[in-house]
């Protein structure tokens, strides 16, 4: 077992590697010339083209590649262009808040969407599960910026119960106060999964009532209650654990635009004001850190898979 | 006569689709003495498993039973609640399914699914019951029960996910089981294997068995009794020896010759049943075989009510109106 997962971990290594190259070329044929951030008005032309030297981009394209990636394995991401601090470091500090969110909307839509998956399941074509349907629908509509405006003026505007901005006020600094920033956008973040999870589970559910197995159970005297949370659950869960694995990328495209709309001081609002800033170090940072979490959420969800169900086993 | 165990009055039950109503048990009526080896036989479609399954009241929406009495030693069935009717599942009334392969849950560990049928039943501790499941593995034939208890279903072979299916089915010394074509999933050296180990524990376990198959030589060498259904409905019933070499009924003959014989070395044709079988959806109103039936009459046109021609046979043809005329019910 142990063996397997190091050899998913060094399969991930080539792609990792491809995913650094697009990276790269992508900024490189961005427009706008990283040098213009460095030019002030009295820098002569000599001034100008000494900056390019000592920063590396006179030579050719793939010698910055190779240069670049040298630094980055030793652990240099280089200096923001705008704040002049280490890429690292930012990039650190913003962790935790991007993790938090995303992990508090995760939480959120799997513990609304199994129980509603499973209820729509058994109370099939009934009002509530058409109901529960039509809002899923909604939920899968509505843009994530436009919703989380939505509720930035219903609660924050109109009813002033939650903070419309940031994740912490000012001088205060107790985790209740983090949770209440973190309400809005945790919930316009886990609103789309809501509404994908609650209907894979909801016809994975019908899918699984139909089983032999199921209808062997009512004929032990089983009652639907326990054949629904001791043998169905079971088996719902198992492809969640895979879906979940597939929307980690929407987490993290989601979490650009949610922390940009809700100030949310994550990754994600870092990527964005560094794109509008043409702060390349952090770009390129916050990408390769994007990848990494995509394929290590990807490779989690698969090594977990091979845990929960007693049918796959992991071969090398 | 023996004690009555199981009688059912005309009971028909009913899905109820898109496309209307689909007629599957059509107003059957039999009865089975305690400890009797029943069999029921009829092609896909006759209504045998729904027929089974609404013994144990396991028809579920959208169907439906829509008429008919079902006395269970004495009690009515239908008229329980869900609760009482859960009690009787799986421990007096016990059924085993056509395909061991999805009738286990295929992520909870053989033992577990085992014990929680003995402990929902037979209210014991979690170590009696892994006791008795490792028995009932033993009684079944199982080598090493105990580390089977510990294996996940794909672990195992279809003949020992029968087994244990048996096993499970018998665990709490049921007074009935019905076997729904039991080994039709199984490879043939299997399925003798199986049937005798249920005719084995029939006995040992003093329990009924109701067996339902679409194979006719699997009722021979099993049943006392033998039902024929078609079209949702009994075409005939009486004791296989003697339904088997005199059939009452056209189906019953047109089965019967379809069947391969081997006897005398004399190769011979087989003669199939021309035609297909009734769409329930529109039940014709007279004899459901009659589209098929090589003896056709003008009176087929109106269901015929069962003749008895002897004390232990009834059949349902015009045929046997004159034969038997004054005694039909």
């Amino acid at each position: 077992m142990k063996k397997v997962i190091l050899k998913r971990f060094l399969n991930a290594i080539p792609l990792l590697f491809i995913i650094s190259i697009i990276a790269f070329l992508l900024i490189k044929l961005a427009p706008g010339d990283p040098i213009q951030s460095f030019v002030t008005p009295d820098m002569n032309p000599d001034d100008v083209e000494r900056m390019r030297k000592s920063l590396g981009l006179d030579q050719p394209i793939y010698m910055q590649y190779i240069l670049w990636l040298q630094n980055i394995l030793t652990g240099n991401f280089g200096y923001s262009i705008i704040t002049k601090r280490p890429v690292l470091d930012m990039i650190i500090e913003r962790i935790p808040a991007t993790l938090g969110l995303m992990g508090a909307s995760l939480l959120l839509s799997l513990i609304i969407a199994i129980p509603l998956g499973m209820i729509t399941a058994v109370k099939k074509n009934t009002i509530f599960d058409r109901i529960a349907n039509f809002f899923a629908y909604i939920g899968i509509s509505i843009p994530g910026f436009w919703f989380g405006l939505m509720l930035i003026y219903v609660f924050s505007l109109q009813l002033g119960l939650l903070p419309s901005m940031g994740m912490r006020t000012v001088g205060t600094d107790s985790i209740w106060d983090v949770m209440k920033h973190g309400i809005l956008p945790a919930t316009v973040l886990a609103f789309q999964n809501i509404s994908v999870y609650m209907r894979y589970i909801r016809s994975s559910t019908i899918r699984q009532l139909d089983e032999d197995y199921v209808q062997i159970q009512y004929a032990y005297g089983a009652s639907k209650r326990h054949v629904l949370f001791n043998h169905v659950l079971r088996n719902v869960l198992l492809p969640v654990i895979t879906i979940i694995g597939l929307s980690i990328p929407n987490l993290v495209g989601g979490a650009f635009i949610t922390e940009t709309v809700f100030s949310w001081p994550g990754l994600g609002l870092l990527g964005v004001t560094s794109i509008f800033s043409f702060d390349y170090p952090v770009i390129m940072a916050i990408t390769l850190f994007s990848s990494v979490m995509l394929i290590l959420g990807n490779l989690i969800a698969d090594i977990l898979y091979s845990v929960v169900d007693p049918r796959i086993r992991l071969r090398g | 006569m023996a004690e009555k165990l199981l009688e059912v009055v005309d009971l028909k039950t009913s899905f109820y689709t898109g496309a209307g109503e689909v007629q599957a048990v059509r107003g059957v009526s039999f009865q089975l003495e305690k400890g009797e080896v029943l069999g029921i036989v009829g092609e896909s479609g006759s209504g045998k498993s729904v027929m089974a399954k609404s013994i144990m009241s396991l028809i579920q929406s959208p169907g439906k039973i829509k008429q008919g009495d079902i006395t269970w030693r004495g009690e009515n069935l239908l008229g329980k609640s869900e609760k009482q009717l859960r009690a009787i599942r799986g421990n007096e009334i016990s059924l085993i399914s056509q395909d061991p392969m999805s009738a286990l849950n295929p992520v909870v560990k053989i033992g577990k699914q085992m014990t929680e049928v003995i402990i929902r039943h037979q209210r014991v501790g979690k170590k009696e019951a892994e006791k008795r499941a490792v028995d009932l593995l033993g009684k079944v034939g199982i080598s090493s029960p105990e580390e089977r208890l510990k294996q996940y279903p794909h672990e195992l072979s279809g003949g020992m996910k029968q087994r244990i299916m048996i096993g499970m089915s018998i665990s709490c010394q049921p007074e009935l089981l019905i076997a729904d074509e039991p080994t039709t999933a199984l490879d043939v050296t299997i399925q003798s294997q199986i049937l005798n180990l249920m005719s084995a524990l029939k006995d040992k376990e003093q329990m009924a068995l109701i067996l339902i198959t679409h194979d006719l030589g699997v009722v021979a060498e099993n049943c006392e009794r033998v039902l024929v259904m078609y079209g949702g409905l009994i075409m005939e019933e009486g004791p296989v020896k003697e339904l088997f070499q005199n059939p009452k009924h056209p189906y019953t003959e047109g089965l019967l010759r379809s069947l391969p014989k081997r006897s005398n070395g004399v190769k011979e044709r087989l003669v199939p049943i021309q035609g297909s079988p009734p769409d329930l959806l529109n039940p014709p109103q007279g004899c459901p075989f009659a589209d098929r039936c090589p003896y056709v009459m003008d009176k087929c046109a109106e269901l015929p009510p069962y003749f008895k021609v002897d004390s232990e046979r009834k059949t349902m043809c015009w045929l046997h109106e004159s034969e038997e005329g004054d005694n039909h019910e």
